[in-house]
């Protein structure tokens, strides 16, 4: 049975994810930097779900050993999909002081993402089946005070997918750009107010195996940050430089 | 580096609300970087259906522990699970009950995770019989103030072990549990209804034949007064087998109906009152024929998880349940009786009543059941009255040898509690070993004296 790669499974999103993909019977390899962190999760969605799940080390920032990564995989499982999961999000006033910081969030969700899903790209793109899956952010969609060194790694990843959607259309692979807007997560639990924007992860997951389902392009999670967004793009230069979001 | 979010916090009854320092940790790491915190109290909090202060912590750490929520291990053959403290009772019903096993011991609502399970000793409809949720419990691990961590069972830490069962969080971090289930053959109940039109022949039926049927409970219509005084509808249960299903069920184990009804907003305070209540009690009371019928797992055990938040109804004053249990052999019937009268002199209206006949107190040393009766109800708080009136029903339950649920006090104070629970230096003995600088605390321990104010 093919099985869906998920790297970073540790993430809040991703692990609520992962259970709605158990909950419909998927089998998924999972990955972590360490994979003693996996182990709670792999117990407990094959108790759960009767599923079956394989752990596997993925570091994101060992660029050199992604091509040995993948066919290693793919050696022993056929894949119906991936979905890149794991992201860095530093404090933007840090940030800014810190090359160190910056550099990070660039690795991590631009850098390492092309890496690895370069070498996905030619596996899918010969298989003429399956999708690929990332998760991007709103905050790719315009450069803001508040998180635009975060926000422009994203930026980047969302018009690789763009990119690689059109691509990968006439090989029947399905490319999808999941953009979060602000989910309650371990990365924002005490740093982003309580509020009806944030979302809750397990809402998010859902979503997002709906999308995958209903081979969706990109998907605005919760639904209305795409109203938000639009209205957001829309606003001229000149007026946005001045505002404080 | 876990941050805190300082926010107010309340119980089911949105009584009372305190402002807190609430953590959410996702592993055992995490916890023990929040307890190393120097001069701090902590309390554990799970779903939060306790109805008064007990996983409060005024200005202190409040531990969410809904991350830990791993199930662990689990046999199919003899229905052994060992899962996280933050699993919740309908996780466990939604993985296993199609696979033929239920919670032996399950309360009022599904949404209780097992910490809580076990740090309040939970009991259901079958505890004339079966017992406490410990009954069933095997072990656990505890997560000590030391950082060290245990495991506790009938044979190893064992006054650990009893101190922790119905001990409110008060010794430490229970981290994970080991439960058995029991099997089962369909996912529906047998239910069996009878009206009895006052207290003398509830007691009546209870006597005769509670022992006859695994799950028994009375709905009580607490308005009623004079010779109807305890009117009630008993209310009885077995696990249907395969063959007791009519025709009509083709699935033995219905999957549980997802979707319910969702309380939006606080009802305003004048919509609950001695008027409407009285009503309810009417129509409700009517509703029911003797009878018996099949009637799925939900419904039986667990009617008020369809409304989302039906605290709410209760408005933004919140309320307040009062369960107390009457021992046998202390005129239990008689200590009944008084409390029915003094509320319904006061006409303080209630329509959430349940009377139950319990079963044998076990080791725990604040458990609450003993051999006996128990009474719950809700009581909506209008004004400040309220509260010199439990007093008086205290000291109704104390003169019968009684004592109150602890899961759903608000208003005790240390003298009533220590009268009640007499343990309660056994108890602090063994927190002391446990946690020799008091670390852990709640707004609850604080108020009942079981653990110094700073």
């Amino acid at each position: 049975m093919s099985k869906i790669l998920v790297l970073g499974a540790t993430s809040t999103i991703a692990e609520e994810t992962v259970r709605q993909l158990a909950a419909k019977k998927k089998d998924m390899i999972l990955t972590a930097r360490k994979v003693d962190d996996l182990e709670a999760l792999k117990n407990d969605l094959e108790i759960r779900y009767s599923v079956n799940i394989t752990v596997k080390a993925f570091d994101a920032l060992d660029f050199n050993e992604h091509e040995t990564f993948f066919s290693e995989v793919t050696q022993d499982d056929d894949l119906e999909g991936i979905l890149l999961m794991y992201g860095a999000m530093e404090d933007q006033k840090e940030a800014e002081q810190s090359f160190e910081l910056s550099k990070n969030m660039i690795d991590v969700n631009y850098t390492s993402a092309i890496s690895i899903l370069n070498i996905a790209a030619n596996y899918f793109e010969q298989k003429k089946s399956g999708f690929i899956a990332a998760v991007s952010s709103v905050a790719g969609d315009r450069g803001r005070q508040s998180n635009y060194i975060y926000g422009s790694t994203k930026a980047g990843l969302s018009v690789y997918m763009g990119g690689l959607r059109n691509r990968l259309h006439k090989s029947n692979v399905h490319v999808l750009t999941i953009k979060p807007g602000m989910v309650d997560t371990k990365m924002t639990y005490g740093v982003v107010d309580d509020g009806p924007l944030l979302a809750s992860p397990v809402k998010v997951a859902k979503d997002i195996a709906n999308a995958l389902v209903k081979r969706k392009e990109v998907l605005y999670t919760p639904w209305f940050w795409l109203v938000i967004m639009l209205i957001i793009k829309l606003v001229p230069e000149k007026i946005f430089k001045r505002t404080d979001i | 580096m876990l941050n805190a979010v300082k926010k107010v916090v309340a119980g089911w009854g949105n009584f009372p609300k305190e402002s807190c320092f609430v953590y959410r940790p996702e592993s055992v790491d995490d916890l023990k970087e929040i307890l190393k915190e120097k001069g701090r109290k902590n309390i554990a909090y799970g779903l939060g259906r306790s109805y008064g202060d007990t996983p409060l912590n005024k200005d202190e750490h409040v531990i969410l522990f809904d991350k830990l929520n791993h199930m662990r291990k689990f046999d199919e053959a003899t229905g052994v699970l060992t899962c996280e403290a933050g699993v919740s009772l309908d996780e466990i019903i939604e993985a296993f009950l199609p696979r033929g096993y239920y919670l032996a011991v399950t309360p009022g609502t599904k949404f209780v995770t097992i910490g809580g399970a076990i740090a309040n000793d939970v009991h259901g409809k079958n505890h004339h019989i079966d017992g406490c949720f410990s009954e069933f419990v095997e072990s656990f691990d505890l997560l000590l103030a030391s950082g060290e961590i245990i495991t506790c069972s009938r044979t190893e830490n064992t006054d650990a072990f009893w101190a922790t069962i119905g001990g409110i969080g008060l010794t430490g971090l229970i981290l994970q549990a080991t439960i058995k289930l029991i099997p089962v053959e369909t996912s529906y109940i047998k239910a069996t209804y009878e009206k009895a039109k006052n207290l003398d022949e509830a007691f009546e039926r209870f006597v005769q034949n509670d022992a006859d049927y695994k799950y028994s409970v009375a709905w009580i219509d607490c308005l009623s007064t004079g010779d109807s005084l305890g009117k009630s509808v008993l209310m009885r249960g077995e696990h249907a087998h395969k063959s007791e299903l009519p025709k009509s069920i083709k699935e033995p184990y219905k999957p549980a109906k997802a979707s319910h009804l969702k309380m939006p907003i606080n009802a305003p305070s004048f919509a609950l009152n001695y008027w409407s209540i009285s009503a309810f009690n009417k129509l409700y009371y009517a509703s029911y024929k003797n009878e018996t019928k099949i009637v799925d797992a939900t419904s039986f055990f667990h009617p008020l998880d369809a409304i989302d938040d039906w605290n709410k109804m209760y408005g933004k004053k919140g309320f307040v349940q009062y369960q107390a249990v009457f021992p046998k052999d202390r005129n239990p019937k008689e200590g009944l009786r008084k409390l029915l009268e003094r509320l319904t002199e006061e006409k303080c209206s209630s329509f959430l009543a349940v009377l139950k006949s319990s079963g044998v107190a076990n080791d725990g040393m604040l458990s609450f059941p003993m051999e006996g009766y128990t009474l719950a109800l809700d009581i909506p708080i209008k004004d400040n009255s309220l509260f010199d009136f439990l007093k008086e029903l205290d000291t109704i339950v104390l003169a019968h040898g009684g004592r109150v649920y602890l899961a759903k006090d608000s208003t005790i104070d240390p003298d009533t509690f220590k009268q009640m629970y007499p343990r309660w230096e056994e108890f602090i003995k063994v927190k002391d070993k446990l946690d020799p600088e008091g670390i852990f605390s709640s707004s609850m321990s604080r108020r009942i004296g079981l653990t110094s104010s700073k």
